[in-house]
Parts: structure tokens; sequence; C-alpha cells
């Protein structure tokens, strides 16, 4: 409601923003026209970005802080409109996974609007089926599971948390590896080359749902949980045995 | 000298005849007749240290088919077995074999689970039972001896635990050794030497220190464990059990209870299987450290949210709390941080723990023999105190699992910390004033119960009964 309401809010105030620079194709036309509303008020006109120091009160008091676009091409604004990360409430706030406002095709337009803004990444197609398992637990091991922890359920980062990833597709993830969202390092080319990314991205979709024994897993992060078990059931049930043996205090 | 007074002391024939079997060949019969007689109180919360001591039967029972297939070795090896995610890891022996007794040992995974199932709950029952005897008063002369090496057993099973988790050389174990390589090298003066005295070398430590895990796991300290037992059974039998104030039968000369046989004896058993159930079906149904998952231990290697099992769970707590500060003299640190939290904080709990029978013949001045229970109402101070250290202990221990809080429910990590940083001056006191005041109040109450039913009976013309 809120967000509808800033959509109108700026289509009344902003009309030249939404109308300028015409002929950028059928796609961006649209996209053009959810950037003015949705993205324009933190990432300026054009993408130009709004520096901190410069801001002024964007839409419903929003602070602008945003970071130029020109150059992130489709590849950032792919990931952070598909995982729901963009728009965000509060610039202040790290972005969650949620459910996109936008549907496919909206999104597919912002994406190619912020695409026609520079030259910039496009979205990358990884192929998890090529990856290897094995090595992917190494590499995440390596270089993810010290924030995601080793079995992808996410942790306390300072200051932030790195989110599980039950709900990430393997375009997101190569996404994330090469933009680094918020508090997350980027990891380049030459960090984690392609082909250990296919591997990485095989092990997180394997981590969704790990194929083994034990039984009930009981979230797969260890001890707190175990923990629980233990005294809720184990040791419950056992002093519900001694109650059932031996006699209650009588006066 | 206590007298016994035991119901239904009539044995069957079989016992008769196997006492008499035995006793033409070791002469035991005396022994085995006042065994067989011995009277136990009955009492639910009497059967706690059973569920720890058939805990610990468990344990050995399944460390022992555990240790036919581990190998404690730090040798490299890779992994060629059919568990895709491991396939071709460098790894330690110990390390695959565990795995390998996992995935590939008849019941070894069953096992293994149980194994440590039964760990969490040996703790855990260690633990109720040391609460009851707090807070029944259970400790005090002629008893303290056996509550001294009940105590002493907590810390064997907590250091023994520990061994168990480090053990394996997964990636958690090589996480919570260097968390206790830390905490021991922050003992003031001695902590670095006696780090490498044990570890032999730096963290990881030199390939002898698995061994000597496992010597200490397996050998050491089931057998200190079960010395002790023995030893705590034996005063338990030779002062005998404690007993609450039921009746006017029961007094302080005077055991009132069920014989061993047939009473005690087939009652304990069925304990045992339900100890025994309760365990195995977790051990087959419900995950324990997938070891598997976790991946082999590197130097470099490390994994968010690791944690210890949640008998350490205070210890991790007491390490996050305390702020962030050494005590130094010029360029040497005399008191590096975790010394705080890892050391100085349970040695006080422990320290208060076996102080406290000595503590409360001093205040009380009662220095004569007690066999009478207390209810938790009758001693409202040694009551009051024992919730106001339980529940600092308690809070601390929640702030162990704070990130998981955090990430599950997500409850800001500062804000639950400060909240906790609160909480542990705060809670304790609350807790004592308030359990004092309850206390009071459940004597007032009854009290004036027994005042109502003197009152009522003198109405109806009876004569008052004498109390």
């Amino acid at each position: 409601m809120r967000r509808a309401f800033a959509a109108v809010f700026v289509a009344l105030v902003l009309p030249s923003a939404a109308g300028a620079q015409p002929g950028v194709g059928v796609k961006a036309k649209t996209g053009k026209g959810l950037y003015a509303a949705f993205c324009l008020s933190c990432h300026g006109v054009d993408g130009r970005g709004v520096s901190s120091t410069s801001h002024p009160p964007g839409v419903l008091d929003l602070r602008g802080l945003g970071p130029p676009l020109k150059r992130v091409g489709a590849l950032a604004a792919d990931f952070y409109l598909t995982t729901g990360y963009m728009p965000l409430a509060d610039p202040y706030h790290q972005p969650r996974h949620t459910k996109s406002p936008f549907d496919n095709r909206e999104i597919a337009a912002l994406v190619a609007y912020v695409a026609s803004l520079g030259k910039g990444p496009a979205v990358p197609r990884p192929q998890p089926q090529q990856g290897d398992l094995s090595r992917g637990l190494s590499l995440f091991t390596e270089h993810c599971a010290g924030c995601h922890q080793v079995v992808a359920e996410g942790g306390y980062v300072t200051n932030a948390v790195a989110p599980p990833l039950h709900q990430a597709t393997p375009v997101q993830i190569a996404e994330a590896v090469r933009i680094g969202p918020y508090l997350m390092p980027r990891f380049p080319a030459s960090q984690i080359t392609d082909a250990q990314l296919n591997s990485i991205i095989a092990y997180v979709l394997w981590a969704k749902h790990p194929d083994d024994p034990g039984g009930w897993s009981i979230g797969r992060i260890g001890p707190v949980p175990e923990g629980l078990v233990a005294w809720l059931i184990a040791a419950t049930a056992l002093v519900a045995c001694c109650l059932v043996i031996g006699r209650r205090y009588q006066q | 000298m206590v007298r016994r007074a035991v119901e239904g002391t009539e044995e069957p024939v079989v016992i008769r005849g196997l006492v008499r079997f035995l006793d033409e060949r070791s002469g035991t019969a005396p022994f085995l007749k006042k065994a067989l007689r011995y009277a136990f109180p009955d009492n639910w919360s009497f059967l706690l240290g059973e569920v720890a001591l058939y805990a610990f039967v468990i344990l050995v029972g399944t460390g022992i088919y555990l240790t036919l297939f581990f190998e404690p070795s730090t040798a490299s090896t890779y992994y060629t077995g059919h568990y895709l995610p491991l396939r071709g890891h460098e790894m330690s022996v110990a390390y695959r074999s565990a795995v390998d007794l996992s995935f590939k040992v008849r019941a070894g995974l069953l096992m293994r689970q149980t194994h440590h199932w039964a760990a969490d709950v040996f703790v855990a029952s260690i633990v109720l039972h040391m609460l009851r005897i707090f807070f029944t008063g259970a400790f005090r002369k002629p008893r303290d001896l056996t509550y001294y090496l009940g105590l002493t057993m907590l810390i064997l099973a907590l250091l023994e635990g520990y061994l168990g988790y480090s053990l394996v050389d997964d990636l958690l174990s090589g996480m919570g050794l260097a968390i206790g390589y830390s905490v021991l090298m922050s003992i003031p003066v001695v902590g670095g030497n006696l780090a490498l005295l044990l570890w032999g070398a730096p963290f990881p430590g030199k390939p002898d220190f698995e061994s000597r895990m496992y010597v200490a796991h397996v050998f050491l300290f089931p057998i200190l464990i079960a010395t002790l037992l023995g030893l705590h059974l034996f005063l338990v039998a030779a002062r005998h059990h404690t007993q609450f104030r039921e009746s006017r039968r029961t007094t302080e000369k005077k055991v009132v209870g069920v014989p061993t046989f047939p009473g005690q004896a087939p009652r304990s058993l069925g304990l045992f299987f339900a100890v025994a159930a309760v365990l195995f079906l977790l051990g087959g149904l419900v995950q324990i450290n997938p070891i598997w998952l976790w991946g082999p231990y590197h130097v470099a290697a490390g994994t968010n949210g690791a944690q210890p099992d949640w008998y350490l769970g205070w210890l991790i707590g007491a390490l996050r709390l305390v702020p962030n500060f050494d005590v130094t003299i010029g360029h040497y640190t005399l008191v590096p941080n975790p010394f705080w939290g890892g050391a100085l904080f349970p040695l006080l709990v422990f320290l208060f723990l076996y102080l406290s029978p000595w503590l409360e013949r001093r205040l009380t001045g009662e220095y004569g023999f007690r066999n009478m229970l207390d209810r938790p109402r009758d001693a409202p101070w040694r009551t009051a105190l024992g919730v106001a250290l339980f529940t600092w202990v308690f809070i601390i221990f929640l702030a162990g699992a704070s990130d998981r809080v955090f990430v599950s429910f997500g409850v800001s990590y500062e804000a639950q910390i400060w909240a906790y940083r609160v909480l542990v001056f705060v809670a304790p006191v609350v807790a004592l004033l308030v359990t004092r005041k309850l206390c009071f109040a459940l004597q007032q109450s009854e009290r004036l119960g027994r005042i109502r039913k003197q009152a009522e009976a003198e109405a109806r013309g009876e004569l008052p009964q004498p109390e």
C-alpha cells in the first residue's frame, strides 16, 4: 500500500523524470517508468546515484543513499530484484530475501533498463551440473562456510546476518559471488573461476536437501538443537519414567 | 546405629536358592542378605541418579563397540568411499574412520549416535540429580563426601564429553579444540606451558595429542568415573539413603522404604530398560553430530555457528558476555581475556558447589548428622541461594546460543548480548528474593492449613491430635 502510494507520488511530482530520454526500446520504456517510481529516489536520475553528502530527502522522507547504477549491468539488477532485496524500505537496513513486489515481466523490464544505463556484466549462466560436489564442499568451506555455515544454514556476522541459502537459485548464487551484496566480499573470476563457481553452486543445491543417513536432521546446525532434543525429549521422558516408577511426596 | 524397617521381607525361593549357591562357594550370604534387604526410601527424585548410572552403562557399552572401528591417528589420508561430497578430500585417519564407521560398519551409526545422545543425557541427568541433592539438603554431613565425589564425576563427565567431541577431528572438533587451547593458554603465568605440555607443540599440536586424547577418553576418564562411581555408591549404602519426613515412622534413626528385592531391583531394571530405549530410539531416529556434513578439520577452515555440546554451552556463553579486556603489566599480558569466561567462571561455580556443605554448617551452626531431607521450602536461604546461582549459570548458558537465536528469530545479536550482560547481575538477585519469599509463603500457608484443620477438629468435639 505504502509502496503503491509512493509510486503515485513520484509519478505526480516527477513527471519530467519519467518522460525524459525517449527511444530506449520497448522493455526499457516500462522499465524506465518502474525505475522512476521505485528506484530513482535513492539511485538518482539515470542511475547516477545519490551521494551521501548531497542527498535530498527522497520519497516519504527516505534519504537517498543509493550507489550509482551506471555500470552494474544486468547481473546486479537481476540479483537485487529477483531476491526481493530491492526495493529496500530503509537504505540503512540489511536487505533480506523476500518475495519481490514485481512480477517477472516487470523485473525483466527493470533489468533491461538498468543494463541500458551503461556497459556492465550480463546475467551469468552457471552450469551446476558440470560442477563437482566434492570440490564444491572444499571451496564452500574455504570461501563461504565462515559466514554462511558449512551446510549453508546461515549465521551471525558482526552487525549483519549471513543468510541461509535455502532459497537461493543457481543464478542468484553466481551473481552474489560476483557482486558481494551488503557485507559479503566480492569474488572476481581471478579468485573463484566460473568452473569453481559451478562446483560451489552444485554443493549449495545439494546442501538444501542433503541425502544422508541418521534420521531426523533437526536443522543441521549441530549442538544447539541437539541440546534441545536431549533436554526436551530425552531428559523429559526419563523424568516422566521416574515419576511413574517412584512415589510422589506425601504429607 | 541405624535400624531398618523393611516392608515385605519374604524372598522367593529362587533368590534363596541363588544365595545358597553363592554362599556355599564364597561365604557371602550375610552380605547378600543385607544387600537384598537394604531399604530404599521411595521417592521419584531418588531415581535421577540411577538414570545417570544407566546412561553411563550405555556409554561404556556403545563406546566399546566404537573403539573396535575408530582409529585415533592424525596421519593424512584421502576419502575414497561412497559419500560423494567427501570424495577425494584430504583428511586424518581419525576422521575417515569415524565417517566409515558411520556409513560402512553394521550398526556403526546407530552406536555412534546413541553414544553421543547418551553423553548428552548422562550430563543432563547428573545435573538433575545434583539439583535434587542440593535443594533437599542431602549434601549435609555425613553425606558431604558422597556429594564431593558426585561433583568431581560431573567435572570428569564434562571433560570426557569434550574429549569425545574433539577426538573425531571433524570441523567442529578442531574449532572446539582451538577454543580449549586458548582458554588453557589464558591461565595466568602457567597457561602457556600447560598448553604446550598437553598439545606437545603450538596448536594444532603434535600427532601425539590425538593419541593422548584417545587414551584419556577411552581409558583414563572412564576408569576414573567408574572408580568414583563405585565409591559414590558404596558411600550411599554405607551411610544409607536420606528420606523425607513424610510420616511419623521416618526419623533420623530409622529408614522406611522398599527392600532391594522384590521392591527396588525390578523397578530399577525397568528404569534401565527405559533409559536404553530412549537413547537407542534417539540414536536410530534423530541425527546427532553428522560429521560428514561438517567435513574434516584443517587449521585454516572454519564454519559459522560452531557450538559445543550443550553441557559446555555455559562456557561459550561466558566467553561471549565478558567484555573485551586483558590485565597487562607493561607489555606483559598477565591475564588474557578468555580466562574470565573460560576458566574463572566455572571455577567459581564449582567452588560454590564444593563449599556448600561447609558454608551451610558455618552459617547454620548445625554440625550434627542430618539424615532427614528438607523440602526446598524448609530451608529458604539455601533454596534461594541455589536458585540464584543456577539462574546465573542458566542466563549465561542461554547467551551461548545467542547467534542461533539471531539467525532463527531475528532478535538483534547486540541487543541480546547487552540484555544478558544486565541480566547476569539482575536475574540472580530477583531470583533470590522471589524464591525466599515463595518459600516463606508456602510455609505460612501450610501452617495456616494445619491450624484450620485443628480448629475444625476441635469444633467437631474431637481431641486435638498430638503433632
